[in-house]
This record gives structure tokens, C-alpha cells and sequence, in this order.
């Protein structure tokens, strides 16, 4: 039997975030900072033939690809992006260098005078050129040819804004030798890596430190280290320190954003109507460099059946290179993408075949045992149904789906299911990533644990502290837990993929277990702990067979819905969450994410809207690019279901993403009661609502 | 130009231009950092303080605007008795994650309960609605404010 680690406790930030207290990179005080402002390129593809650089005042620099001092490239998964456009350019606003100088107002003047020539290229806006493909089979598609009926469908969502609170900030400074560097991040050493890669200098030359840090949401996992690589070239020539950051209409203008989708669904059925199986193409909208949208494409191919088994699939799909700003993580990582397109099919499956569309689903919900659509196996109890019965309790949903069933009712209630991996896929915990934990006590007892993961609000901190001391069961204020610094630091890996408490988590305990069964009073003692994975995960990445992920959490969210006839604006009129986390930890801090993810998918759904229009985005501010208020949110009700997962710390599963992937769908569901129209676009803005409403089909 | 004004209780005066940002000078001239920018427009109340006990983009305020007027940054707020109710009530409801809004919030909460102290779950929202938050969704601000006012704020 487990111990209830349900109840909550006192975050140890809360009180520096509350005063004021808490320096972020921006709060950082240091004399003799320079300033750097990127210059950007101003054509969408091109030959950079030369930059012009006005005369520069003393004590002023241009720093671009010519002072590269090894590699011009930035270190991410796939390594395209040159730290500084150098020969062409690939998007409009790509970093050609940065001006750097002591007074901000003068850098600025001196960046609106530098340009270039160019000789200009045609561009490509338009998902058409594949820059990776992936494919791969379930069962036998071959039976798609024995098939009674075909229905296929098409389905879009849009770009999505991070909006992290606080924007893209660093600060770099010569510590002696040492390049140092403390920045709004999620990856200190994804940093690390990049600076040591563009300065082919060794890995003790630099330093890596978080300072608090304002939301992150994907949106500070790869960025910074183009920041930091482009910070390092300057460096090693200005040895000054160096400030970098960015407004909020630069931050929205040039910095990455969830992949817009379009995704092609086919159910091939027999005479019974039942299905045979399906054929699935997911296309991504990468931008001008892969980064890493070859990973974003292979977490939304495996989730493209998300919470259904069917026995023959045919799956495919395409990253597209456009000469648009890259894009790149996003809390959900690919996955809400192909949820929305596969929950909104299954629905408009159901009523092709005039059958309920909630029993319909049920039909093909997976079962613990059944196979993955990768060829994998479920093998932790899956408690499904109980979530969906607690949420439509908690909704009263039945009552409710029957009375917005009368024709102009203009409200709707909608229900999705839904799943997240948790973790890198495969076996990337153990073959790529490799975390190491370090854990030491002192002769008095006291003990210190470092990770790498940064607390950007998840109250991760909180969390991973309280597994190490529950674990070793000594007082709170005899274990120290700072934030990330890669001078003391192991790689514990990026703070990513909804890894923190299910991997990271899990080492901890791990770690503090060994600790206190070797445990001696008044003697200094160490440990460095590896992950070590469940032996049973098999991936292959090339032919994406196997399983996907060490384990999956589960949830259920449903929306309510009302549409107004005159404005044909939506309010949202509550929720109701369910999720498996496995064995919650600290329910308060659980809840926060449940919520705040629920109300970013909420926003992607209707009130979000990004648009590029030849390569540039029309929306680049925060009055804009709006994000959901306390208004346009609505009261919010979640409950967790106890099932604990026995590789996870404590029996926890993953759960940053998870609130994220299941909010379109629902919100999107309800629409459609509401105004008896199929949805298979997000975002719902009042436009394409009246569109839809108008439409006499 | 010089400007006076009360800050957190004393008489300050700063040597500025007069269109200077009331939050650069709090950052840049008089280093209170606890006040933050998170759009420099007025749309994210980061960057909220009390100007003669109102809350203020601090963002959109010019400095000359601010003169002979009183200005309570979070700073000052945080060594009141309303601020450690309100805190208490925000750590209670887990209404601070990434915490960059968190000290406008709490200063927009003290002005919410000011005018009005026992608020519906509703008219907390509309007061706050000027407050962005990108990580709670709301409900454990909207619960903060809502426990912060059973206890009450004692003015």
C-alpha cells in the first residue's frame, strides 16, 4: 500500500514570487552590461549578397556569421539553424547579426540603419515541400481494398503563441574564463551544449545558471540556445557582459510557436459498418528549419489514434518546410494536433453512420492488453471508463447533451478522451538522455540533491524536494535542492516532455532510497544514481515499431458552451477534468496544472489566432494576440483517479501536457451542438463561427 | 526634469525625462524590480502598482503624470498586514506558479477587495480580467481572492 502523497505543501518559491523577491534574468543588476538587439533579415528567402553597417560609435559592435569562432550552427535535435544567417536567409526576421553597444536607444537607431542586399528567391508559404517523412502499418492495410464504404475528412488547427508571462531574456558574462550564463530557460544544458558547440571550447569553459524564470510552456527549450550561441560569438571578442532581451512584439514577431497542422483521416468500412481500419496522414507546418519538428511529427503520429484501437492502420506523415519562422515545442509537443483531427472524426464517423457518437467511440476505447498503434502494448491498467463516468457526474452531461439538443438552443456540452505518452520516446530515457543524479550528505546530516530541471512554474522544486525528503524521512530544512546550476549539476535531461516526476521524479526517490540504506551517521557520502528504464521498452525510431513511451497518463475534459446569435462570439461556461496521473503527488499544485493547461488548449480552440501572411505573422502583439482572461475563463472543476504506476516516483505518471491535449476537442464538440455545424478548423474565432452558422449545408 | 513623488511611503525625486515609463524608472532609476513588463502595452498588468491607492499599467504611465502623487510598488504592499492576508490566500488556492504576474496580481487583488470586500466568484473575474495569467487558468487566483476576502484584508 501507498502512502498518500495527495496532500499538498508549501511551495518554496512562493513567498519570493509573492514579494517581489525573486530575480528573474531581466530583475539582474550588473554594471557595464552591454546591450545586443539582433539585426534581422527583411525577405522571406534569399542570397544575403552584403550587410551594410553604419559607422559604429565607440565602444559599439556588429557581431555576425564572419565572427563565428568554430561551427555556425546551433545545437537542437536536428542542427539546420545557423546561429547567424550567413549566405541566405530563410525566413524573414532571421538573425543576420546583433549590434551591441552600451546604450539601448542608440543600438536600436544603429540596428534600424544596418541592411542588406539581397538577391531574392521564391518562397514557399504553403505546406508542400516534406522535409521529414515518417510512415508506418498496423496489421494488414491491405484490407482496405475489401472495404463497403470510405469516409474521409480533412482537418486544421493553427499556430499557437507561448505567451510565457516573461519574455526571452539573457544574460552572459566572463566569469575569469568561464562563460557564464543565466537566462529564462527550461534546458540549461541544451545551453550548455550549444555554446560549446559553436565555440568548439570545452564543456568546463562554461556555466549555466537559472535565475526564476516566467512560464516556459516548450517556448524556452530550443530559442535560448540560438540566444546563447549567438551571445558566445560576441563574447569571446567584446569580453563584456551581455544583455539580451526581447519585447513582447519581438518575443510573439520571431520566436518559435506550436506547429499548425492539417490532417487527413480515412475510415475504411465494412458492409457491417464496422471499421476496418484507417489511414492517417499528419502534415506539419515546420518553418524554415527542422529544429526539432522531426520530433514534434513522430509524438503526433503516435497519438494519432489517441485513446482508440483499430486493428489496421496506415499512418503517415510530413514535416513541411516553409520560409516562416521555425516552429517548434509546445506543451503537447504534436500530440493536440492529431487528437483534435482523430476525436472529431470518430464524432462525425458516428453521425455518417446515424449512430450515438459517444457509444460509437466507446466501442473502439483501448483496453489494457490491446496494441498501440506503433505495435507496442498497454500494459498498465487503464481506467477509462471511470474517468469518463466521474466527469459526466461531475458535468451532469447527460442531462444537459439532451436538453442542447433541441434545435437553436445555441449551447452545447462536448466530451473528449484522450492520452499522453510520458517521457522521451522509446528508449530515449536510457539511450539518449541518460540522467544522473547527484546526491551528497554532509557530516551533520544535511543533505543536497541537484537536477537540471527548471521550475518555470510546474512547482517541480516543490515537488522533486519533497520526494527526496519523504523518502529519506528527515526534516525539510536538512535537505537543500537548489535551482539548476551545470557547475554542480549532473544532466538529469531537459525539463520536456511531462519527464520531470515520472523520470526524474522516479530517479530521485531512487537515489534517496539507495542513500538511506547506506546511510552513516557523521560521515560525508555520495551518489550518483543512472535512470535505469523498464527493460520491456523496445522503440525503433526509423521504423517507429515498438513501444512509444514508458507509460501513459489519461484524462477526460468536458465543455459547456453558449454561442451568441447577434455577435456570434463563444463563452465558455465550465469545465470538468478528469485525469490518471497514476498516484497524484500534491494534489494543489496538480490541480494548477490541470487548470492552466486546460485554459492554453481552451485559448488555442477559439480565441487564439496567429496568422502568417507572406512569412510574417499579422499578429504581434499582446492586444492581438489574445490570451484567455479570468473573464473568458469559467469556473474549472478537476478530479484525479488513484492509479499508481510502479515505475514513477510514488506511483506518478506525467502530467504537464496531458491538461493540454483533450481541450480543442471538447470545446470543439460542444460547438457543434451548439450550432448543429461539423468544426474541423480551430481556431473557433467569431468569424468562422458565423461562417459556419451561415453555411447552407 | 525633476519629479517628486511618494514611493512606498517616502519622498523620492528623480532626474528624468518626463515620458520615461513610471516602470522604468521603478526599475531602472530606483532598482524595485518586483514590478515586471510582460507586454508594454497596458494589456497584461504585470507591471501593476498604486498610484494614489488605484492600480495603474505601470507600463503606460509617464513619469511626469506620477508627480506629487503616491506610489505603492510591491515593494512597499509587502510590508503591509492586507499583503500577507492575500498572500497567505494566494499560497493557500496555489495561485502563483511562474510567479511573473503574481506581484501585479496581488496588488490588482488588494484594489478588487478594497472596493469591494466580499465579491462574488464572478466579480472577482471581472476585476481581475486586466491581470493576465498564462499559467493557472485562473481558478486558484479567483480562489484566492475569494479566501482572501473571508478572511478579510483589514484596511
Amino acid at each position: 500500500m501507498l502512502p498518500n502523497y495527495k496532500t499538498s505543501v508549501k511551495k518554496v518559491d512562493n513567498e519570493d514570487k509573492m514579494s517581489g523577491l525573486a530575480i528573474f534574468t531581466g530583475d539582474i543588476q550588473m554594471d557595464g552590461a552591454l546591450f545586443a538587439l539582433p539585426v534581422r533579415s527583411t525577405i522571406s528567402y534569399g542570397k544575403i549578397k552584403e550587410i551594410h553597417v553604419p559607422t559604429l560609435p565607440e565602444g559599439y559592435y556588429f557581431i555576425s556569421a564572419k565572427d563565428i569562432v568554430k561551427e555556425n550552427v546551433c545545437n537542437i535535435i536536428v542542427s539546420d539553424w545557423p546561429v547567424f544567417a550567413d549566405k541566405e536567409t530563410h525566413y524573414k526576421g532571421e538573425t543576420m547579426g546583433l549590434i551591441i553597444g552600451p546604450d539601448k536607444d542608440v543600438c536600436i537607431d544603429l540596428v534600424n540603419k544596418t541592411y542588406a542586399d539581397y538577391e531574392e528567391y521564391e518562397p514557399v508559404y504553403e505546406m508542400k515541400n516534406s522535409y521529414v517523412h515518417k510512415e508506418f502499418k498496423k496489421g494488414d492495410p491491405s484490407l482496405f481494398n475489401g472495404a463497403a464504404k470510405v469516409y474521409s475528412e480533412e482537418f486544421e488547427t493553427g499556430y499557437q503563441e507561448q505567451i510565457y508571462l516573461e519574455t526571452q531574456a539573457m544574460l552572459m558574462y566572463l566569469d575569469g574564463d568561464k562563460i557564464t550564463v543565466k537566462a529564462s530557460m527550461q534546458c540549461p544544458f541544451y545551453i550548455h551544449k550549444a555554446i560549446c558547440r559553436t565555440l568548439g571550447c570545452k564543456e568546463d569553459k562554461v556555466r549555466v545558471i537559472q535565475p526564476a524564470v516566467g512560464g516556459a510552456f516548450g517556448g524556452k527549450e530550443h530559442y535560448p540556445s540560438l540566444m546563447a550561441a549567438q551571445l558566445a560569438t560576441a563574447i569571446v571578442k567584446i569580453k563584456k557582459p551581455l544583455f539580451m532581451c526581447f519585447d513582447r512584439h519581438e518575443d510573439i514577431t520571431f520566436t518559435t510557436k506550436r506547429h499548425p497542422s492539417k490532417t487527413n483521416i480515412s475510415a475504411y468500412l465494412d458492409k457491417n459498418n464496422e471499421i476496418i481500419g484507417l489511414k492517417i496522414h499528419v502534415g506539419i507546418d515546420g518553418g524554415a528549419y527542422i529544429g526539432c519538428s522531426m520530433v514534434v511529427l513522430s509524438r503526433a503520429l503516435i497519438a494519432c489514434t489517441n485513446t482508440y484501437t483499430f486493428a489496421n492502420l496506415e499512418v503517415s506523415g510530413d514535416a513541411y518546410c516553409t520560409n516562416k519562422v521555425p516552429s517548434a515545442a509546445y506543451r503537447g509537443f504534436g500530440s493536440p494536433q492529431s487528437i483534435f483531427a482523430i476525436e472529431m472524426f470518430m464524432k462525425h464517423l458516428a453521425g455518417f453512420l446515424r449512430v450515438d457518437a459517444l457509444e460509437f467511440r466507446n466501442k473502439y476505447l483501448v483496453k489494457t492488453g490491446d496494441i498501440t498503434c506503433t505495435s507496442g502494448v498497454f500494459r498498465d491498467p487503464i481506467i477509462l471508463k471511470p474517468l469518463m463516468d466521474k466527469a459526466m457526474e461531475m458535468s451532469d452531461y447527460k442531462r444537459k447533451r439532451e436538453e442542447y439538443s433541441k434545435p437553436g438552443s445555441l449551447r452545447g456540452i462536448g466530451i473528449s478522451t484522450f492520452l499522453h505518452g510520458c517521457g522521451f520516446t522509446g528508449s530515449g530515457e536510457s539511450t539518449i538522455i541518460n540522467a544522473q543524479l547527484k546526491i551528497k550528505k554532509d557530516k551533520n546530516g544535511i543533505v543536497t540533491f541537484y537536477t537540471s530541471q527548471v521550475d518555470f512554474g510546474q512547482g517541480n522544486r516543490t515537488t522533486l524536494k519533497r520526494i527526496v525528503v519523504d523518502t529519506l524521512g528527515i526534516p525539510e530544512d536538512h535537505v537543500i535542492y537548489d535551482a539548476p546550476d551545470t557547475d554542480k549539476t549532473l544532466s538529469t535531461g531537459p525539463t520536456a516532455a511531462s519527464r520531470t516526476i515520472i523520470i526524474v521524479g522516479g530517479l530521485c526517490a531512487k537515489a534517496a532510497q539507495h542513500l538511506k540504506e547506506i546511510w552513516v551517521d557523521g560521515e560525508e557520502q555520495e551518489i550518483v544514481e543512472p535512470y535505469v528504464g523498464p527493460s520491456y521498452i523496445k522503440w525503433d525510431e526509423d521504423t517507429m515499431q515498438g513501444d512509444a513511451y514508458p507509460g501513459y497518463a489519461w484524462g477526460v475534459n468536458i465543455v459547456e458552451v453558449e454561442v451568441d446569435p447577434v455577435t456570434y462570439e463563444l463563452s465558455i461556461l465550465g469545465t470538468w477534468s478528469t485525469y490518471d496521473v497514476g498516484h497524484a503527488i500534491d494534489e494543489r499544485i496538480l490541480v494548477g496544472q490541470a487548470d492552466g493547461g486546460l485554459a492554453q488548449a481552451l485559448g488555442w480552440a477559439y480565441l487564439e489566432n496567429e496568422v502568417a501572411e507572406n512569412g510574417v505573422f499579422k499578429q504581434t502583439k499582446m492586444s492581438d494576440y489574445v490570451i484567455p482572461t479570468s473573464l473568458d475563463m469559467p469556473h474549472m472543476e478537476t478530479a484525479f483517479i488513484d492509479n499508481p504506476f510502479p515505475y514513477g516516483a510514488f506511483g506518478a505518471k506525467g502530467a504537464g501536457e496531458l491538461t493540454f491535449v483533450g481541450g480543442a476537442p471538447a470545446l470543439a464538440d460542444a460547438l457543434e451542438q451548439a450550432i448543429g455545424k461539423k468544426v474541423n478548423k480551430i481556431p473557433a474565432t467569431p468569424e468562422f463561427i458565423m461562417e459556419l452558422m451561415n453555411d447552407e449545408d | 526634469m525633476k519629479i517628486n513623488f511618494k514611493l512606498n511611503g517616502s519622498n523620492v525625486t528623480v532626474d528624468v525625462v518626463p515620458s520615461k515609463r513610471l516602470l522604468d524608472v521603478l526599475r531602472e532609476d530606483l532598482h524595485l524590480t518586483g514590478t515586471k513588463e510582460g507586454c508594454g502595452e497596458g494589456e497584461c498588468g504585470a507591471c501593476t502598482v498604486l498610484v494614489d491607492n488605484r492600480p495603474i499599467n505601470s507600463c503606460i504611465a509617464p513619469i511626469a503624470n506620477i508627480a506629487n502623487k503616491e506610489v505603492i510598488t510591491i515593494e512597499g504592499f509587502r510590508e503591509t498586514k492586507a499583503y500577507r492576508v492575500i498572500a497567505d490566500a494566494f499560497a493557500d488556492m496555489g495561485g502563483s506558479q511562474c510567479g511573473f504576474c503574481t506581484p501585479g496580481m496581488i496588488l490588482a487583488t488588494y484594489a478588487v477587495l478594497r472596493d469591494n470586500p466580499h465579491p462574488t466568484e464572478e466579480e472577482a473575474r471581472i476585476a481581475l480580467s486586466g491581470n493576465l495569467c498564462r499559467c493557472t487558468g485562473y481558478q486558484a487566483i479567483v480562489n484566492a481572492v475569494l479566501k482572501a476576502s473571508e478572511k478579510g484584508i483589514k484596511l
